[in-house]
């Protein structure tokens, strides 16, 4: 019985270190070489659901030089925006997944984070906003199609507006001016859809129309539900526009939340929500130019060689092959939105991707709830990120609304679509209009 | 005939059939986690796992309101039951319980302090199921 009280003993003590202190303020968890704390997890996650409270007559934080406006409201959980060339403002609305709860944790955490999220229900359609008078006031909130399936990608190549839904990647007919679609759309691919855990569909497409990017999330946290359920997810399909002949571009990508097509390179990014539960500070979610071919380590390894050790059987050829990064964006913010800003945001925001961080909730201290810039220099980022939007946050430790989409408006504004608000927001720069 | 005599000292510390079925219930549910937690460990298949979080939490159900029986048992005034029995299925729902959040860990950060908990919970349980119906032969005291 003595080895008994000895083993007894064990998780008592793991219990007590994981109480640990806070990291060295000195650490620098986001760029292109983040620190990497060592992965730790106490008898108990660490989760902070932040309690949702109304804007009323509050706005988000701009920087100077900036205001912000709602432009819409009492949407159905807004995800993705889409500006298109009037001018006019395409709105994804859903919420998806529909994964089983497989362990007592899904239903006791489940019951948890929806305390932080909406409680409309799902949209399930398309909202277009327009501003006919010019006068940043979006009179027109008009719904653009319905019965579809937690749309969440938008893409327009000349009369081509592709959706991509949970379940399936379709296309409609677009015609500039229109208000509404002229009927129900065409299927291009169904896309992966068992389970969907992670079930959002990230969408772009090649500046010549011919390949469309979709993002793939992975089926778990870290191959919890079985290493069958992540056969086809945790990547990047590039999808032939014309026959929807599919195949994987890139893989390893946990759960790549947005894509974005880098204006004059034509080259793939993506911002990609990392693995939970190795700490505060681990792992950091990152923004990352996308190889063709390429492998960036989930599930098997994290920001390069890092091993995962809760992945069993574990495969050391894949960590070897696996592509570190470019950039972190910090653990846990889950980056939700991406677009790459030109001129039109003036000078200081010309060169750089905007960010949308929808933000933590398995965190002491939450992180994220804001829109970052990330400068750009010769391609590539190049220095800190710095806080666009803000405010999302009470100073007492409520939520007023969490980011997700982001959409440079080429009129010299900055889309935000905000699901826990259910608002748009249009962060305009003075002087553009 | 001596038999007539017998009924008053038989049994006096029988457990009231509710009482003994959580107490026994316990047992196989600790140990099917035990051998789930043995099959994840031998083949890397999460469903075992998955099964071994399910056993653990019925067990605890069992084992929870087996202890709350054993708590009022120590304050009868005939024949209250013995202290041990209570530690020993207090032990075993703690350590439990810490079996459970283990089992609540992502794949195979479950193993190994799952497993061994597993074993040292099941070993708990029976022994506490050992004490808790093992009866004093009062009868024969004299």
């Amino acid at each position: 019985m003595k080895t008994a009280i000895a083993l007894t003993a064990l998780p008592l003590a793991l219990l007590l270190t994981a109480c640990g202190e806070e990291p060295g303020s000195n650490q620098q968890f986001y760029g292109a070489q983040p620190d990497l704390p060592s992965p730790e997890r106490g008898i108990l996650p660490s989760m902070t659901i932040a309690e949702p409270t109304p804007w009323d007559d509050q706005r988000p934080t701009v920087p100077e030089g900036f205001s912000v406006t709602a432009i819409a409201t009492d949407l159905k959980i807004p995800r993705q925006t889409l500006v298109l060339p009037n001018g006019d403002i395409l709105v994804a609305e859903g919420r998806g997944g529909n994964a089983a709860k497989l362990k007592p944790k899904d239903v006791i955490a489940g019951v948890i984070k929806a305390r932080g999220n909406t409680s409309v229900d799902s949209g399930n359609r398309l909202t277009l906003l327009r501003d006919a008078d010019g006068d940043g006031s979006y009179e027109l909130q008009t719904v653009f199609a319905d019965d579809l399936n937690a749309p969440y990608g938008l893409a327009l190549h000349e009369g081509n507006l592709y959706v991509a839904n949970q379940d399936e990647l379709v296309r409609f007919d677009y015609e500039e001016g229109q208000t509404k679609a002229s009927g129900p759309p065409s299927k291009v691919a169904d896309l992966p859809s068992e389970i969907n855990h992670h079930w959002t569909k990230a969408l772009t497409i090649s500046e010549d129309g011919r390949y469309l990017y979709v993002g793939i999330g992975s089926n778990s946290n870290i191959t919890e539900r079985g290493m069958e359920a992540e056969v086809d997810r945790a990547l990047v399909w590039q999808v032939d526009a014309e026959t929807g002949a599919y195949k994987p571009y890139a893989t390893g990508l946990r759960n790549p939340t947005a894509l974005a097509i880098q204006p004059g390179t034509g080259t793939l990014w993506a911002v990609v929500n990392e693995r939970d539960e190795l700490g505060e500070d681990l792992v950091p979610d990152y923004l990352t130019s996308v190889q063709e071919g390429g492998f960036y380590g989930w599930p098997y390894s994290y920001f390069g060689q890092h091993v995962d050790p809760r992945v069993k059987p574990q495969d050391d050829e894949k960590v070897a092959s696996a592509i570190v990064p470019d950039y972190a964006l910090g653990a846990h913010v889950a980056a939700l939105g991406l677009d790459f800003s030109s001129e039109v945001m003036g000078e200081q925001y010309a060169d750089g991707v905007f960010i949308g961080e929808h933000g933590s909730w398995n965190r002491k201290n939450p992180v994220g709830y804001k829109v970052i810039f990330v400068p750009f220099e010769n391609g590539r980022p190049a220095g800190d990120p710095i806080d666009f939007v803000t405010g999302f946050r009470t100073e007492d430790g409520k939520t007023r609304g969490r980011p997700v989409g982001v959409t440079v408006d080429p009129s010299g504004a900055l889309i935000v679509a905000d699901d826990l608000a259910n608002t748009v927001w249009r962060v305009v720069r003075e002087g553009s209009e | 005939m001596t038999t007539t005599t017998a009924t008053s000292h038989v049994y006096p510390n029988v457990l009231s059939p509710l009482h003994a079925t959580l107490l026994c219930g316990q047992v196989p549910l600790f140990l099917g986690a035990l051998m789930a937690d043995i099959a994840y460990y031998r083949s890397y298949q999460i469903q075992w796992s998955n099964f071994a979080s399910w056993l653990i939490a019925g067990a605890l159900v069992f084992a929870g309101l087996a202890m709350l029986f054993a708590l009022v048992g120590l304050f009868r005034r005939r024949n209250p039951r013995p202290l041990t029995y209570f530690l020993l299925l207090l032990v075993t729902w703690v350590l439990g319980f810490i079996n459970a959040l283990e089992h609540a860990k992502d794949a195979w950060a479950v193993m190994p302090m799952g497993l061994a908990l597993s074993v040292i919970v099941t070993l708990l349980a029976i022994a506490a199921t050992w004490v808790g119906m093992a009866q004093p032969r009062t009868g024969d005291a004299r």
